[in-house]
């Protein structure tokens, strides 16, 4: 009646000793290490580069205690946290630009513990130290920015097919074009609805352009022969998911960059990225760098504009088709609105001197078809000023505004006038990483340090140690031997749950021990009910190994109620809840499950263990029992 | 040992009318809090910034506050915690500056005083997440109800069920009602105390149900009263210990958890304590009052009989 068959209690204790040797690795702690890896984030690293990282460390008695090596990156295990800052430098110095090196952290669990794949629990952000970024993609600019996209381009087909329009304009419900007559309207809407395929915009914005890409409305009175063009739901949509999805990329870009050793960067919703920097401290670099729109474009100076157009666009009357934008010294430029260059046609950029007047720049490679476009600019405006911009959240800029001497072709181009070389630096990490699609604002910010995060894991562990201690004490004392078995079980169920959390690789916050140590408060409630049922059974007369039988077997269906509503609860947190709420839901949905394991079935099994195989018991040890007289 | 040597039933249906007043009253008490003081949101909900700095030696918050003052930003709150050296700054939204910027003005202005401090923690919050935090918040609870009264009425009854979910109301309302009346600040981290409240106190209330099930089973002659006056004081050595347990693990927690898990565990500690009484004096009342009896409960739910199989 009491009594496991073997198999069943050979189950069980193979579950514990996986739960062990999962849960193993987090004993053991971890070690700083330095992760090399290539700047351009998915390259392969040289075999090479790993035989010399291991000398140059060798060399300056940097010993490593360990190493693992893949396809993208390596890391060194070491064993103080000076050596990972000396060999941090070292390796930077001497690797040169093209490598990337970040602090990290490596297990410290034996090989073996290693090869059957056992890891220690994932860390948040609240317990290792970093910043989290919560940012959101700004959907007005992206499409504004695609409409005046669209507009130049409907602009320059119009003008390529010597096609009449008086005016042309963005308006809130699309662009507006006037026409003198009803003909040059008609076959305008023609050619812009026909002709839309070939369009750059749809091939530059990898769009699969349809005819109902945009939509045209004819309004058409006695003097007025109006073109309503905007643009369709579907390229509204597709045109913020490109946005998001090229914001991401850029953001990895530059992230990498930074040397962050596993950056969690992700979309979330429509329109929000959220970024996870573990270790970083520097959160005002790491802002910056993450924040900084840094779009490039390259524009005509309007070389006829009158002083007097110059001094009316001050005062607000800025003439159709033109922009103000003042340069570094604050002069006030009146510059063209076709946009000859962005970002998005520079393959490379790098900051760099002017070798005759010293002073810092950027040089820039651009694409073929960047190239070919700046080539055809160059020869045709001889003598006129080019403005380079560079647009950040809130302030557009004119950095240098050169007079084009000659045509300039091979793609090669120097950009002077930066302030100093760290300017020259930053701005061509931004190059290089690529420009975001579209302005972002940081709607959350989360910073721990340090210590912080130390801090938090003694406070978690603590408090899950002493709440552990105590209920053992208060089990132990109440129930005698079968508070002893409820202990053991909620050991257990301890060990399971990191194990479970370990092996998930689920992140562990401050709300999540907080959920274990309620976990080990409330996993006990299982216990007492079958305790407090075993006693009732004996208090009705029965013999004591019926009172078990019948006590596990009767508690069984309360257990299972209580847990589930506790699971449903936990499942809405998890399901609703974000940041803390979400750590805190994990750790209570996993422990709801493991502690229905460990409270029922291996308690079961040591009680059956200890009194199955007797004949004859006199008296359960479980405390003293008092009858009742009804 | 053993707390609970009852030799008769504790005739806890008895006393329903005046624990029905007592529960009313302070949950209109409650209410009445949260309408008139209102709770006090953290920057989860409203948005907002906290900084938390630690300095070498004591804190000159005066220095601290003239310094901050001198950037322009609206309110500031510079106050201690826990000791002299541990600062909390708190800023509320600004139309002028993005969250961001805030917290960087803040960080380099107090580096200019020339004291050596370390920024333990930054919390920025926007107003538009705080927005959607609370209705998430709010929804999860919702979830929460609907989900329990669902499984409920299919494993009891839907007078169990709905007098389950009220019984948990009404801790949940007590809760908000006390960190009203103290103004104690809410934040995310209590609202997942309060999410875990919901779960635990319904458990509470299972357990009861369960007897009260189990003895409309066996006390077929008894009055719904008695059936109820006999699985409550049955499971109350139960509720005593498995609550005992909990509640050592929140003040574990109380003691040793420091400022984020503070409120948490208060929130916990109020919901643990009128929980035991909500499962005893709101629920089994409330069970009574829709009308509960034992021809309810006959039927396919019966579990099969295996007292006498031995």
């Amino acid at each position: 009646m009491n009594h496991y068959s073997r198999w069943k209690n050979s189950v069980i204790l193979i579950i514990i000793l996986l739960g062990f040797f999962f849960a193993l690795p987090n004993i053991f702690g971890e070690s700083p290490a330095l992760q090399v890896m290539p700047i351009k984030s998915g390259d392969k690293i040289d075999p090479i580069i790993m035989s010399q990282a291991e000398s140059i460390l060798k060399e300056n008695n940097i010993a490593t205690t360990g190493l693992v090596a893949e396809d993208t990156y390596i890391k060194f295990k070491l064993s103080n946290n000076e050596d990972q800052l000396l060999g941090k430098t070292l390796l930077e110095e001497k690797l040169g630009p093209n490598f990337i090196v970040a602090l990290n952290l490596l297990p410290n669990s034996p090989k073996w513990l290693e090869s059957i794949g056992a890891q220690p629990m994932y860390l948040g952000l609240d317990l290792r130290g970093g910043v989290h970024f919560l940012m959101q993609v700004d959907l007005t600019k992206v499409e504004s920015k695609e409409s005046s996209s669209r507009l130049s381009e409907i602009r320059t087909n119009l003008r390529e097919n010597n096609i009449r329009y008086s005016n042309i304009e963005i308006q809130e419900d699309g662009i507006i074009i006037n026409f003198p007559n009803e003909k040059d309207l008609k076959i305008a809407k023609n050619l812009i609805t026909q002709k839309n395929t070939d369009f750059e915009f749809s091939r530059k914005l990898n769009l699969s352009s349809q005819l109902d890409d945009l939509k045209t409305k004819e309004v058409i009175d006695d003097s007025s022969f109006i073109l309503k063009v905007s643009l369709s739901e579907k390229n509204k949509e597709d045109t913020v998911s490109f946005a998001v999805k090229q914001n991401l990329e850029t953001l990895n870009n530059r992230i990498n960059e930074l040397g962050v050793a596993e950056p969690i960067i992700q979309q979330q919703g429509e329109n929000r990225i959220v970024v996870q920097l573990p270790g970083v401290q520097d959160t005002a670099k790491a802002k910056d760098i993450i924040g900084r729109t840094a779009l490039l474009e390259m524009r005509l100076v309007d070389e006829d504009a009158p002083q007097s157009q110059i001094d009316e666009a001050i005062n607000g009357k800025v003439p159709v088709n033109r922009d103000l934008f003042y340069d570094r010294n604050e002069n006030p430029l009146l510059l063209k609105k076709d946009i000859i260059l962005t970002g998005e046609n520079i393959n490379n950029a790098g900051p760099g001197v002017d070798n005759q007047t010293g002073q810092s720049i950027v040089s820039l490679t651009l694409d073929s078809k960047g190239a070919n476009i700046f080539k055809k600019v160059t020869r045709d405006n001889i003598g006129k000023r080019i403005a380079i911009l560079l647009i950040e959240k809130n302030s557009t800029e004119i950095i240098t505004a050169p007079v084009i001497k000659s045509e300039i072709g091979g793609g090669r181009v120097q950009i002077t006038g930066m302030k100093n070389a760290q300017e020259a630096t930053d701005v061509s990490l931004l190059l290089r990483a690529g420009s975001l699609a579209a302005p972002m604002e940081i709607i959350e910010e989360r910073t721990v340090g340090p210590s912080m995060g130390k801090e938090n894991i003694e406070r978690g562990v603590q408090s899950t140690l002493w709440g552990f201690v105590a209920v053992i004490i208060l089990i132990s004392v109440y129930y005698m031997l079968f508070g002893i078995f409820s202990s053991i079980a909620l050991s257990i169920n301890l060990v399971l749950l990191i194990a479970l959390l370990s092996t998930l690789q689920a992140t562990l916050t401050l709300p999540g021990i907080a959920a274990m140590a309620l976990t080990v408060g409330m996993a006990i409630d299982s216990n007492v009910l079958i305790n407090e049922r075993i006693r009732d059974e004996i208090r009705n007369g029965n013999t004591p190994q019926a009172s078990i039988h019948i006590g596990y077997e009767k508690a069984w269906g309360t257990i299972l109620d209580s847990n589930i509503t506790t699971l449903i609860a936990g499942l809405a947190l998890f399901m609703f809840g974000t940041g803390p709420i979400k750590g805190f839901a994990v750790v209570h949905v996993l422990g709801i499950l493991t502690s229905m394991f460990s409270a029922i079935i291996v308690s079961r099994a040591l009680v059956n263990i200890y009194y199955g195989s007797k004949r004859k018991i006199e008296k359960l040890n479980i405390g003293e029992i008092y009858k009742v007289n009804n | 040992m053993e707390l609970f040597r009852v030799k008769n039933d504790i005739p806890f249906m008895k006393y329903r009318k005046i624990s029905a007043i007592v529960s009313i009253l302070t949950f209109l008490l409650a209410v009445f809090f949260l309408l008139n003081k209102g709770l006090n949101y953290g920057i989860d909900f409203t948005g907002g910034t906290i900084i938390e700095v630690t300095y070498e030696d004591k804190a000159d918050l005066d220095l601290i506050r003239s310094e901050l003052n001198s950037i322009n930003l609206n309110e500031i709150q510079v106050q201690n915690f826990g000791n002299e050296k541990d600062v909390l700054i708190r800023l509320p939204l600004d139309k002028n500056n993005t969250i961001a910027e805030i917290s960087e003005k803040v960080s380099t202005q107090l580096s200019l005083s020339g004291e050596r401090f370390e920024i333990k923690r930054v919390e920025s919050v926007g107003g538009q997440v705080g927005e959607e935090l609370f209705e998430n918040g709010a929804l999860a609870i919702l979830f929460v109800c609907i989900g329990i009264i669902l499984y409920l009425s299919l494993r009891f009854e839907w007078r169990f069920a709905l007098a389950a979910v009220i019984a948990n109301m009404h801790d949940v309302i007590i809760i908000l009602g006390f960190f009203a009346f103290f103004q104690w600040e809410f934040n995310l981290t209590v609202l997942a105390a309060v999410l875990a409240v919901l779960g635990y106190s319904v458990n509470e209330s299972v357990v009861v149900f369960d007897r009260v099930r189990e003895n409309f089973r066996k006390m077929r002659r008894s009055s719904v009263a008695e059936v109820m006056n006999n699985a409550i004081t049955r499971t109350m050595s139960r509720t005593i210990m498995t609550h005992l347990s909990t509640q050592t693990v929140v003040i574990s927690m109380l003691i040793f958890g420091g400022e984020i898990l503070h409120n948490f565990s208060l929130a916990l500690t109020i919901g643990i304590l009128f929980g035991i009484y909500s499962s005893i004096m709101v629920g089994c009342p409330m069970a009574l009052w829709l009308g509960t009896n034992h021809s309810n409960l006959a039927g396919p739910q019966e579990i099969k009989k295996n007292t006498n199989e031995i």
